[in-house]
């Protein structure tokens, strides 16, 4: 029996008596946002409290488990019981949930989200039948949430690694490549190249030193599941580099990582020394031929390094400037070796792949769109998290059915961040598939859903997303570096009501030449926020250009505030909050709001709306600017 | 008691692969990648100053003035700004009276935008130091500044 195989039977062992727990466990949901949202300082209090009180607990770390709006969270097991989550945690709602369920044994019914298992409490939902997780499919996010992220016996006890052994053990790399063939699996970083393909590329290419390179920059703006996911699962990312670097016959792994990721980073590292103690690094990895190293290389802020060729510059030190291709990585890539670049979901895919077949991965999706793919489900949306879905779900029932709808009327989603587009109401019965998005102007893109209602201004919002690339351009090619810049251009002008009707066709014009001119991927899709607005919402610049008005009250040059007499109390909160001295008037009368001073910076409308007795005494307008 | 920039070359090779990890540990140490560093670095890699300087302003991670007390940070990701991350950046250039990318004279504060902290469900969401503040407002902001001397 090796030392793996020891380690595997301990840990079912622990996994077991951890199932059946002796003494209470409490779970805290503490990846980054948890943290945000104050884990860690719900973490000391239960310190305090068990220490106080002489209870026997085990507390452990989990990650996300995907209903990001519920943070923090915090589960309790007891002894005998099933798992009992709690969620939106607070001081005060913290010692109500341990004395009733930690001291008395009771779950507390009213606090209570879910439980998990079959077996529960009056009173509580099953946890995956809440409205938002039901419709899931959790295939790559299957641990998220449920195990320690730091405790490689965890991960081995619910059969992690267990894809990679049987492929080094039963299976040649070519049998490796066409299973995943088989499987249909498609590149998750956006743009869904077929995973096999690439890497049959690169077994064949010559050469005794290969790489594979996971791709973790995750820099698009308002997408966070491959931080979700290493930091809630580190190994099941591990595991498919292994996969990926024995099919594609690779020795060294490196992981190019955001440095903004500083949790993440730390839990790969704990990972990758846990790996090497358990034997599945290193030389002749379980006594194959098979030796593989991972590496992890810090990011240093650039988002066009998400590109296969800048990134492999910026890990070889120089400026993340993108190159033309061929030759494709796969065949030269880092250090001129043949080099394989998958997304961190793509390699948390994998060991799933492996471990229950192809024909069971095809069972989700359709045909060229197989199995499943996560989503940061954000902006005005009822339940904001980290969703996964199988590829062919409509957006409508993402938005809806799993996100709870929109705060206001829906007005647009964008797919695919910066280099995605914005699509309106009627293509909310759109499939999630690679093809279909990209028919209909945008792209699937590593996974933000950006969802936006009637207070969002698509103007303002092209705007920010070309702001962003441009600012991001390497500034290698002239239609991105000098072309995005006009872009941004013409669009503070229309933002600030100064455009006139023929911007529409120069930004149509620049837009297509860019997309047509530019050397990577970063410029090739920078137009699209621009280019899909300008089709589905054309009335909204029309009417920034024609009747200086921004319907969402959100273009500053375009609004002012205002004071409804009628229902201002005069109780002077915003008098006081006002920076520049614009809001005047004795107590107990309607107050004064001089708009030669007032700068629209948000603070009285802020105060006023949470006035129980003011309601909505300041307003935000919008209307024709007199020139 | 900082480590010397040679403790920190003695765990680099001298590869040219080797200039953005040494680049990151000099500002971790130092807290920003000042010119005589950037001179021993290129003395120590072999390369020109030019090429280093290049390479390191190439990337936002790194900065060549000294650095605040503390690190104000604004995300402008997507999900923040829809919910009013810019007006947060405003209040705060206004309140500190500096722009984005400058330190206050008392050197109390730097102001910084970054593009995504991975909060988005959270958002908008301001990074003061080490620590994250979520669903954050103009007047709460205000408020939080006071905290950090």
């Amino acid at each position: 029996m090796n030392k793996l195989d020891k380690e595997i039977t301990l840990a079912k062992k622990k996994w077991a008596s951890f199932q059946d727990n002796k003494e209470p466990i409490i779970y805290i949901g503490a990846a980054s946002c948890g943290r945000a949202a104050g884990a860690l300082d719900l973490r000391t209090r239960i310190n305090d409290f068990i220490e106080e009180k002489k209870v026997k607990a085990t507390i452990i770390e989990v990650g996300c488990i995907g209903p990001c709006y519920l943070e923090p969270l915090i589960d309790i097991k007891m002894p005998g019981q099933p798992r009992v989550s709690y969620n939106n945690v607070n001081a005060k709602t913290l010692s109500i949930i341990l004395k009733s369920h930690l001291i008395n044994g009771v779950a507390h019914a009213k606090l209570a989200l879910g439980h998990f298992g079959k077996k529960g409490f009056e009173g509580i939902p099953q946890f995956y039948e809440l409205p938002m997780l039901k419709p899931q499919v959790r295939v790559v996010l299957r641990n998220c949430g449920l195990i320690d992220p730091e405790d490689i016996d965890q991960y081995l006890a619910v059969d992690g690694y267990q894809g990679f052994i049987k492929a080094i053990t039963t299976m040649t790399p070519d049998d490796v490549i066409g299973v995943v063939r088989q499987a249909g699996l498609r590149g998750r970083g956006g743009a869904g190249f077929p995973t096999h393909k690439k890497w049959a590329v690169c077994r064949n290419s010559p050469g005794d030193q290969k790489y594979l390179i996971c791709n973790a920059d995750e820099g698009d703006p308002g997408a966070f599941m491959n931080r979700s996911l290493i930091e809630s699962d580190p190994h099941a990312v591990l595991e498919g580099m292994l996969i990926a670097g024995y099919a594609i016959g690779a020795s060294k792994g490196i992981v190019y990582i955001r440095a903004e990721y500083p949790l993440a980073i730390e839990r790969l590292k704990f990972a990758i020394k846990q790996m090497k103690d358990c034997g599945l690094l290193g030389k002749n990895i379980l006594r194959s031929d098979f030796s593989f190293d991972i590496r992890i290389k810090e990011g240093a802020g650039a988002f066009v390094c998400g590109e296969e060729t800048a990134l492999i510059g910026s890990i070889e030190g120089k400026r993340g400037m993108p190159k033309s291709r061929p030759p494709f990585p796969a065949i030269s890539g880092l250090f001129g070796a043949p080099t394989i670049i998958n997304n961190v979901e793509t390699m948390g895919t994998l060991p799933n792949i492996l471990r229950n077949g192809a024909e069971w991965y095809t069972k989700f999706g359709k045909e060229g769109n197989r199995g499943t793919k996560t989503f940061s489900l954000v902006g005005k949306i009822r339940r904001p998290g980290l969703i996964e879905v199988q590829l062919g779900t409509s957006l409508r029932e993402i938005i809806f059915d799993i996100g709870g709808g929109v705060q206001k009327n829906f007005k647009a989603i964008q797919t695919g961040g910066p280099s995605g587009g914005c699509l309106s109401e009627e293509f909310l019965d759109l499939a999630v598939d690679y093809e279909s998005l990209a028919a209909a102007g945008s792209i699937m893109g590593s996974g933000g859903l950006i969802v936006m209602d009637e207070d969002t201004c698509i103007v303002d919002l092209a705007k920010y997303f070309l702001d962003f690339t441009q600012k991001e351009s390497c500034g290698k090619c002239v239609p991105c570096r000098v072309g995005t810049r006009h872009m941004v251009e013409i669009l503070e002008r229309i933002t600030h009501g100064e455009g006139n009707p023929e911007d529409l066709l120069a930004l149509r014009t620049l837009g297509d030449t860019i997309k047509k001119g530019a050397l990577c991927g970063l410029g090739q899709t920078a137009p699209n926020p621009v280019l899909t607005t300008l089709r589905y919402f054309r009335n909204e610049y029309l009417e920034h250009i024609n009747n200086h008005r921004c319907r969402a009250t959100v273009c500053k040059e375009l609004i002012e505030y205002r004071v409804i007499k009628e229902k201002c109390t005069g109780c002077q909160s915003c008098v006081r909050v006002c920076p520049t001295g614009a809001i005047t008037g004795p107590r107990s009368e309607p107050h004064n709001l001089d708009l030669t001073k007032c700068i629209k910076c948000r603070s009285c409308y802020e105060i006023c709306r949470f006035d129980a007795i003011a309601g909505d005494a300041i307003v935000i307008q919008t209307g024709e600017k007199k020139s | 008691m900082p480590e010397t920039i040679e403790a920190i070359f003695k765990k680099h090779g001298r590869t040219s692969d080797e200039l953005i990890p040494i680049l990151q540990d000099v500002q971790k140490e130092f807290g920003y990648i000042a010119q005589e560093s950037l001179k021993k670095i290129s003395r120590y890699l072999k390369l020109s100053e030019n090429l280093v300087f290049g390479v390191a302003s190439f990337y936002t991670q790194f900065r060549f003035t000294e650095p605040g007390k503390h690190a104000v940070k604004v995300c402008l990701g997507t999900a923040c700004h829809v919910r009013g991350g810019s007006t947060l950046l405003d209040t705060l250039e206004r309140g500190l009276g500096i722009s984005c990318g400058e330190t206050t004279e008392d050197r109390r504060f730097d102001l910084e935008r970054v593009a995504c902290l991975g909060c988005c469900a959270l958002s908008p969401v301001v990074q003061i130091d080490r620590d994250i503040y979520s669903r954050m407002s103009v007047n709460r902001l205000t408020e939080l500044l006071k905290k950090y001397e």
